[in-house]
């Protein structure tokens, strides 16, 4: 379902992918834990089409259409209503017209801000807008969702709603990687995990019978204690 | 059953299409609830016509003879104000990106704020048209459907150019100062067409005498709207 091969990328000098490659199947959830400028949202983007690697492919089947995306904003506009944002995407995404409103009404229930409807996104708190970003990447019902830091900005209860939608998400089929600042939060989700520094994975395996704080000290030894605190981020 | 090359090349035409109209009333509908650049161009619209009307001297130049360039030199800096801001509105939380990685076209984006900055720049050329024949004393009545179309075929070369130099300074430092400089080579031969075909036709010649410029203004549009659309994905991709 989602495929990388050798993907190499560098800025400059710098360089963000160095021969990565993996494979996820439906219903597999990788979390990548990474420092600073390690590459994640490089790879990311290179997932989402956003940027072409000068080495390698990556393919999603079912092409763009089939990608649910939540960058570091949230890629509304703050003049229009949560709603209207929604649907707005909902046609971009090809969901049938007579459909949009009752997909709209549905995942912003999921997400508990339907009383938010029909507000302007620009009133929105930093966590309520996160939610409304997550319904929008949600709207046309992706295969294959792709997070980059999606808990920023979001309490710990709305956070747990999230999980708890993601771990929906996976239990349906979806393939979902997540890069997250917080090794404490994405690791319960993770059906693999990956340790990204300097553009390469230094660990990849799937999770298996680990606990969280054996994976957590596996990615303090990976990656240095440099980059390696509760707040990683990159 | 598979779809035949016909069949799938209507079905592309018709989803870019539909998606350009779904961008294109979306920045329309921005901004009708802001109303800033529309209100802001327009005031500026008024204030050129203003200063260029106070600035010259009546009894050294005729004002038929000044009247085509102040008119399209003012519609050319209301035009660069309004592209200014076209994807001024898809940096609000990196909507430009969401934008990039959905399936549509970059051709459907590409068309979708064509559209948007066509009604946005014709919007403030409706207000500046009468300001026009009131500051200057000008009588466009009797050649006003001939006008109208040289105004619009001018105004669709502008808006071609400028909406692909829009997106392409769009992520540079001063992209504000960057997209005049830039324009304004592209705006000389429209500018020319214009200003002489304008020009013709308040001097009251016939329609003929201007048919030249006319070609040259429809000319322009057909090279830069297919010259824009090819290259508008370059300027957007990473």
């Amino acid at each position: 379902m989602l495929r990388a091969d050798g993907l190499r990328h560098a800025f400059g000098h710098v360089m963000a992918l160095d021969d990565i490659s993996f494979s996820l199947a439906p219903g597999r959830t990788l979390v990548i834990f990474g420092p600073n400028g390690a590459g994640k949202t490089t790879l990311l983007k290179v997932l989402a089409g956003l940027i072409r690697p000068q080495a390698g492919c990556a393919t999603v089947a079912g092409g763009r259409g089939a990608i649910g995306w939540i960058g570091h904003q949230s890629h509304l506009y703050g003049h229009l209503t949560v709603t209207e944002n929604l649907l707005f995407w909902a046609a971009l995404y090809d969901v049938p017209a007579e459909r949009r409103r009752a997909r709209a009404a549905e995942v912003m229930r999921r997400l508990a801000i339907a009383d938010q409807a029909d507000r302007r996104v620009w009133a929105l708190s930093r966590g309520l807008a996160q939610r409304a970003a997550i319904a929008k990447a949600l709207m046309h019902d992706p295969q294959v969702l792709l997070l980059d830091e999606p808990f920023t900005g979001l309490d710990l209860a709305a956070a747990g709603e999230v999980r708890a939608l993601l771990a929906q998400l996976r239990g349906a089929g979806r393939v979902v990687v997540l890069a997250t600042h917080n090794i404490d939060e994405g690791i319960e989700l993770a059906t693999d995990v990956a340790f990204q520094r300097r553009g390469r994975f230094v660990h990849f395996a799937p999770r298996g019978a680990h606990e969280s704080a054996e994976i957590a000290e596996a990615y303090r030894r990976a990656v240095g204690a440099g980059g390696a605190g509760g707040t990683a981020g990159g | 059953m598979p779809l035949g090359r016909g069949e799938r090349g209507g079905r592309l035409v018709g989803d870019t299409l539909r998606h350009a109209w779904t961008i294109a009333r979306k920045d329309l509908l921005l901004e009708f609830r802001t109303r800033t650049a529309v209100l802001s161009a327009v005031v500026f619209t008024a204030l050129v016509l203003t200063v260029f009307n106070f600035g010259r001297d009546p009894t050294a130049v005729a004002t038929i003879d000044l009247a085509p360039s102040i008119l399209w030199v003012t519609f050319s800096f209301a035009a660069i104000l309004a592209l200014n801001r076209a994807f001024q509105l898809e940096l609000e939380n990196e909507a430009l990106e969401g934008l990039l990685v959905s399936p549509i076209s970059r051709t459907s984006l590409y068309l979708g704020k064509l559209v948007a900055n066509l009604m946005f720049v014709a919007v403030v050329e409706c207000v500046a048209l009468p300001l026009f024949v009131l500051f200057f004393d000008v009588s466009v009545w009797r050649v006003l459907a001939p006008l109208i179309a040289v105004i619009a075929l001018a105004t669709v070369g502008f808006v071609a150019v400028g909406t692909l130099f829009s997106a392409m300074v769009i992520r540079t430092r001063f992209a504000e100062l960057m997209l005049p400089v830039l324009l304004l080579p592209f705006f000389i031969p429209p500018l020319t067409g214009a200003v002489q075909a304008t020009a013709r036709l308040l001097d009251g010649r016939p329609l003929s005498e201007a048919a030249g410029w006319l070609r040259l203004l429809a000319a322009y549009d057909v090279a830069f709207l297919v010259l824009a659309t090819l290259l508008f994905p370059h300027t957007v991709d990473e």
